[in-house]
C-alpha cells in the first residue's frame, strides 16, 4: 500500500474548480516532485491534503496508510504524520520559535501517548536539529517568523520538520528566494530526513533545488491537472523548454 | 495556587491545626441593607475603636449624598444595582454540597486544567470536608520569620487594634473615603482585608500573597487592602487566585493603598478569576475595584501587574499618584473578555514630581460577545519637569461580535515632558490558526498559544509561578471563543 494516495481528487475554490483530477502515489522512502506554473494549484493541492479551510474537495481521495485523510481536521492530519512547509510562513508575535516548536512536538507525543517532552532533552535536540542544519541556535529565541529574513523563515519551516519527524512531508516552494547557501540548508535538511518509510512532495518552480534533493519521480501540474510524470530528466526537459506544451494541451 | 497547593500539601502533613481563629459567623449575621446600624454592627464586631467607627459613619453619609452619583462613564451595562438588597455582613451560608458529584462539571474541569489537588477543588467549589484547610498553620511560621524581620503583616482588622498609629496615619490617605462611590461604600462597610508594613531599608525576601492571610473567610465582596513601604524598602504583593472563584455576594468593591517612601518599591500584582458569569451573562460578579499606589518619596516605584478573566463587570484603574521626583509608576495589565462579560479597565498616572517616569503595557483581548475597554489617563502636572510617560495599547480581537475600545487621556501642563502613546489592533488570524494546527496542535491550544504571545510583556512581570499559573488561565478562559 502506498504510504499516501491521491486518487482523482477534484477541488474548488470559491466555487472554481482548481484541481481537476490529481492522481498520485507516495511509496515509502520516496521523493516526489511537483513542478508547474504559477496559478496552476500547486499550493492548492497541498492546502487540501493539509486540510485549510476553504476549499472544497468535490471528488475524490486522499488517504494516508489507507486511512481517509479528507475526514480529519487539520490537527488530526499533522499528529498523524502530515506536514506543510508554507510557501508563505505565518507570523506568531511575541511566541519564541522555541516555545512554538515544544508545544507542537507535545502535541504529537500526546497524540503517541508519550509524556511532554523534559525541558533539558527539549533544549538538547533543538540544538542537535539546528546544528545538523547549519543554523544559529538563537534563532530559536526569537518570535516564530517575525522580523525573519525569507531565508530565515524558509529554515524555520525545516528546522519545524525536522523536529516533528512527519511521516510524509509537503515542501511547497521551499526553494524560492532562497541564496544558493539557504537553499543547501534546506535540501541538507530533506536529505537527512529521507529514510525508507517516510515520503516527501516537493513542490518547486526551479530545477534548481531538485540537484540536490534528487527526486524519484517528477510530475508536470498545469491547469489542475498532472499532464506528464518521469524521472529526475523531466525537470531538466522542463529548465530548458518551458511549460508551454502543457499548457497547449489543456487549453 | 502554586502556593496554596503547597499551603495544602503542608497542611496535610501537619498536625491538626490548633488555633481557634476562625469565628463562627454562621450566628454573626446582620439583616439586608444598608443604614448606619449596619456600619455600627460590623464595627461593633470587629470591636473597633471609636476612631475607626467614626471614618466608616463619616464615609457612609458621604456615600448617602452620592445616591446619584454612581459612575456611568464607563463603557459598561447592567441593571441598576439595589444596595438595600444585598448583605454587608456574612451573608447567610448557602448549604455545603454533599460531594463533587453536585458541582457544574464545566467547573472541575477548568479545576482539572489548572492541576487543582483534590481536596482544593472540593474547597473552591463549596463542597463540605472533613479535613481542614486552612492556611493558617503555614501562615503562622511565615509571619513568625517576617515579624522578625519587622515586617508586619496581618489581616487590617487586627492591625486596627495593634498598629493604630499606622492604619490612622495611611488609611485614606491614598484613596480618601470622599474618593468616589464605590470606594467610599467601602470605607463605610470593608469586612476585612491586608495590611503590610515593610521597615526601612528590609527587602522582604518573600512574596507576601493573600493566601497566608489569616482569617480571609468572607472578605472578598469588600475588601480592603494597605500596603506601606517605608524608605528603601522593597516588597512584592500577590493577590488573587487562578481558580475561578465562586462568591455568592454579586457586588464586589474593594479598595487597595499602596504607599512608597523614599526609595522604596512595591510590586503588586493580581490575578482576578471571580465567577464570569455564564454563556449568556447570567449570573456573574460586579467588581468595582479602587487601586491607588502614591509613590510619596524620592525614587520611589510602583508596580502594578493585572491578569484580569474573571467578573461578569470590571471596573478597575489601578493608578499611581507619583510626587516624590524620579519616582516611578508602571502598570501591566491582560483583560480578557468571553461570552457577555464586560471590562472597563486601565491606569491613572499622575506626575507631579520632577524626572516622574511612567509606563504602562495594556493588552486587552476580547472574543464572544464580550467588551473590552482601556481606559487611561496620563496627567502632568506644571511642576513635573521631565517627567516621561511611555503608553502601549494592544486590542485582540476573537471573533467578529465582540468589541475592544481604547480611550486614553493625556493632559500636560509642562512644556518640558515627553509623552508617547502606541496603539494596535489585531485579530488572531485564520492563518495562523491553521498554521499552529498544522503543527499539530487543536483549536483551543493553538489559541492559548497565540494570545501568551500577544500578552508575554505583561506575564513576565508576574512571579515565576504565578506567570505559569496564569499562562494556563488565559488559554482557559477563551476556551470555546472559536469556531
Ligand atoms: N483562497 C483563494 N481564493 C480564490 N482563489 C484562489 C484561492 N487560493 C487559490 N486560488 C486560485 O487558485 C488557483 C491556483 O492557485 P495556487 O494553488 O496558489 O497555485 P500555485 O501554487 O500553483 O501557484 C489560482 O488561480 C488562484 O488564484
Ligand atoms: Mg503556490
Amino acid at each position: 500500500m502506498a504510504l499516501l494516495e491521491i486518487k482523482n481528487l477534484h477541488a474548488s475554490v470559491a466555487g472554481k474548480e482548481i484541481l481537476k483530477g490529481i492522481t498520485l502515489n507516495l511509496e515509502p522512502g520516496e521523493v516526489h516532485a511537483i513542478m508547474g506554473p504559477n496559478g496552476t494549484g500547486k499550493s492548492t493541492l497541498s492546502n487540501v491534503i493539509a486540510g485549510r479551510d476553504g476549499y472544497e474537495v468535490t471528488k475524490g481521495q486522499v488517504l494516508l496508510d489507507g486511512e481517509d485523510v479528507l475526514a480529519m481536521a487539520a490537527d488530526e492530519r499533522a499528529r498523524a504524520g502530515i506536514f506543510l512547509a508554507f510557501q508563505y510562513p505565518v507570523e506568531i508575535p511575541g511566541v519564541t520559535t522555541s516555545a512554538f516548536l515544544k508545544t507542537a512536538l507535545n502535541a504529537k507525543r500526546r497524540a503517541e501517548g508519550k509524556k511532554e517532552i523534559d525541558a533539558m532533552d527539549f533544549l538538547k535536540l533543538v540544538k542537535a536539529k539546528t546544528a545538523v542544519l547549519g543554523m544559529p541556535y538563537d534563532m530559536i529565541k526569537r518570535a516564530l517568523n517575525v522580523g525573519f529574513s525569507g531565508g530565515e523563515k524558509k529554515r524555520a519551516e525545516v528546522l519545524q520538520m525536522t523536529m516533528l519527524e512527519p511521516r510524509v512531508a509537503i515542501l511547497d516552494e521551499t526553494d524560492s528566494g532562497l541564496d544558493i547557501d539557504a537553499l543547501k540548508v534546506v535540501s541538507d535538511g530533506v536529505n537527512s530526513l529521507r529514510s525508507p518509510d517516510r515520503a516527501f512532495l516537493v513542490i518547486t518552480h526551479y530545477q534548481r533545488l531538485l540537484d540536490y534533493i534528487v527526486p524519484d519521480h517528477v510530475h508536470v501540474l498545469a491547469n489542475g491537472r498532472v499532464m506528464a510524470t518521469g524521472g529526475k530528466e523531466l525537470a531538466l526537459e522542463l529548465e530548458a523548454e518551458g511549460y508551454a506544451k502543457y499548457l497547449e494541451t489543456a487549453a | 495556587m502554586a502556593v496554596t497547593r503547597e499551603t495544602a500539601a503542608a497542611v496535610r502533613d501537619v498536625e491538626q491545626y490548633k488555633y481557634g481563629f476562625v469565628t463562627d459567623i454562621e450566628s454573626d449575621m446582620a439583616p439586608k441593607g444598608l443604614n448606619e446600624d449596619i456600619v455600627r454592627f460590623i464595627s461593633a464586631k470587629k470591636n473597633e475603636p471609636e476612631w475607626m467607627l467614626e471614618w466608616r459613619l463619616k464615609a457612609y453619609r458621604h456615600w448617602l449624598t452620592l445616591a446619584d452619583e454612581e459612575p456611568t462613564w464607563a463603557k459598561l451595562h447592567f441593571p441598576k444595582i439595589n444596595y438595600q438588597d444585598s448583605y454587608y455582613y456574612a451573608a447567610p451560608k448557602r448549604e455545603k454540597l454533599a460531594s463533587l458529584d453536585e458541582v457544574d462539571p464545566k467547573l472541575l474541569e477548568t479545576y482539572k486544567k489548572l492541576g487543582i489537588p483534590l481536596l482544593e477543588q472540593q474547597m473552591l467549589a463549596g463542597v463540605a470536608v472533613d479535613a481542614v484547610f486552612d492556611s493558617v498553620s503555614v501562615a503562622t511560621t511565615y509571619k513568625k520569620k517576617l515579624e522578625e524581620m519587622g515586617v508586619i503583616f496581618m489581616p487590617i482588622s487586627e492591625a486596627v487594634h495593634k498598629h493604630p498609629e499606622l492604619v490612622k496615619k495611611y488609611l485614606g490617605s491614598v484613596v480618601p473615603y470622599t474618593d468616589n462611590f464605590y470606594a467610599t461604600l467601602n470605607c463605610a462597610v470593608f469586612t476585612d482585608g491586608s495590611f503590610v508594613y515593610i521597615p526601612k531599608g528590609l527587602r522582604c525576601p518573600m512574596e507576601l500573597s493573600t493566601y497566608f492571610r489569616i482569617n480571609e473567610k468572607n472578605t472578598g465582596q469588600f475588601e480592603r487592602t494597605l500596603i506601606i513601604a517605608d524608605a528603601g524598602s522593597y516588597v512584592s504583593y500577590l493577590e488573587g487566585c487562578t481558580a475561578p472563584q465562586r462568591d455568592e455576594n454579586q457586588l464586589h468593591a474593594a479598595v487597595v493603598e499602596l504607599i512608597a517612601l523614599d526609595d522604596a518599591e512595591i510590586k503588586y500584582s493580581t490575578v482576578q478569576n471571580w465567577y464570569p458569569g455564564d454563556a449568556d451573562g447570567k449570573g456573574g460578579i460586579f467588581n468595582f475595584v479602587t487601586k491607588r499606589g502614591a509613590c510619596r518619596g524620592k525614587n520611589s516605584k510602583i508596580m502594578w501587574t493585572q491578569v484580569e478573566t474573571g467578573s461578569a463587570i470590571t471596573w478597575k484603574y489601578p493608578s499611581c499618584i507619583l510626587q516624590g521626583d524620579n519616582s516611578v509608576g508602571e502598570f501591566y495589565s491582560v483583560a480578557i473578555t468571553n461570552n457577555r462579560q464586560q471590562a472597563d479597565t486601565g491606569t491613572k498616572m499622575i506626575h507631579l514630581g520632577k524626572g516622574t517616569r511612567s509606563k504602562i503595557v495594556s493588552k486587552g483581548i476580547s472574543a464572544g460577545y464580550a467588551d473590552n475597554t482601556y481606559r487611561g489617563l496620563v496627567r502632568i502636572g506644571a511642576k513635573a519637569d521631565g517627567a516621561r510617560n511611555y503608553t502601549q495599547c494592544d486590542s485582540l480581537l476573537i471573533g467578529d461580535k465582540c468589541g475592544a475600545h481604547t480611550v486614553p487621556y493625556i493632559e500636560t501642563r509642562n512644556p518640558s515632558a515627553v509623552t508617547e502613546h502606541e496603539a494596535t489592533t489585531s485579530k488572531i488570524s485564520d492563518d495562523q490558526l491553521f498554521y499552529c494546527m498544522q503543527r499539530g496542535m487543536n483549536q483551543e491550544e493553538a489559541v492559548s498559544l497565540i494570545v501568551n504571545g500577544f500578552c508575554k510583556e505583561v506575564l513576565q512581570t508576574l512571579p515565576m509561578e504565578f506567570a505559569v499559573e496564569a499562562q494556563k488561565l488565559v488559554g482557559i478562559s477563551l476556551e470555546g471563543s472559536v469556531g
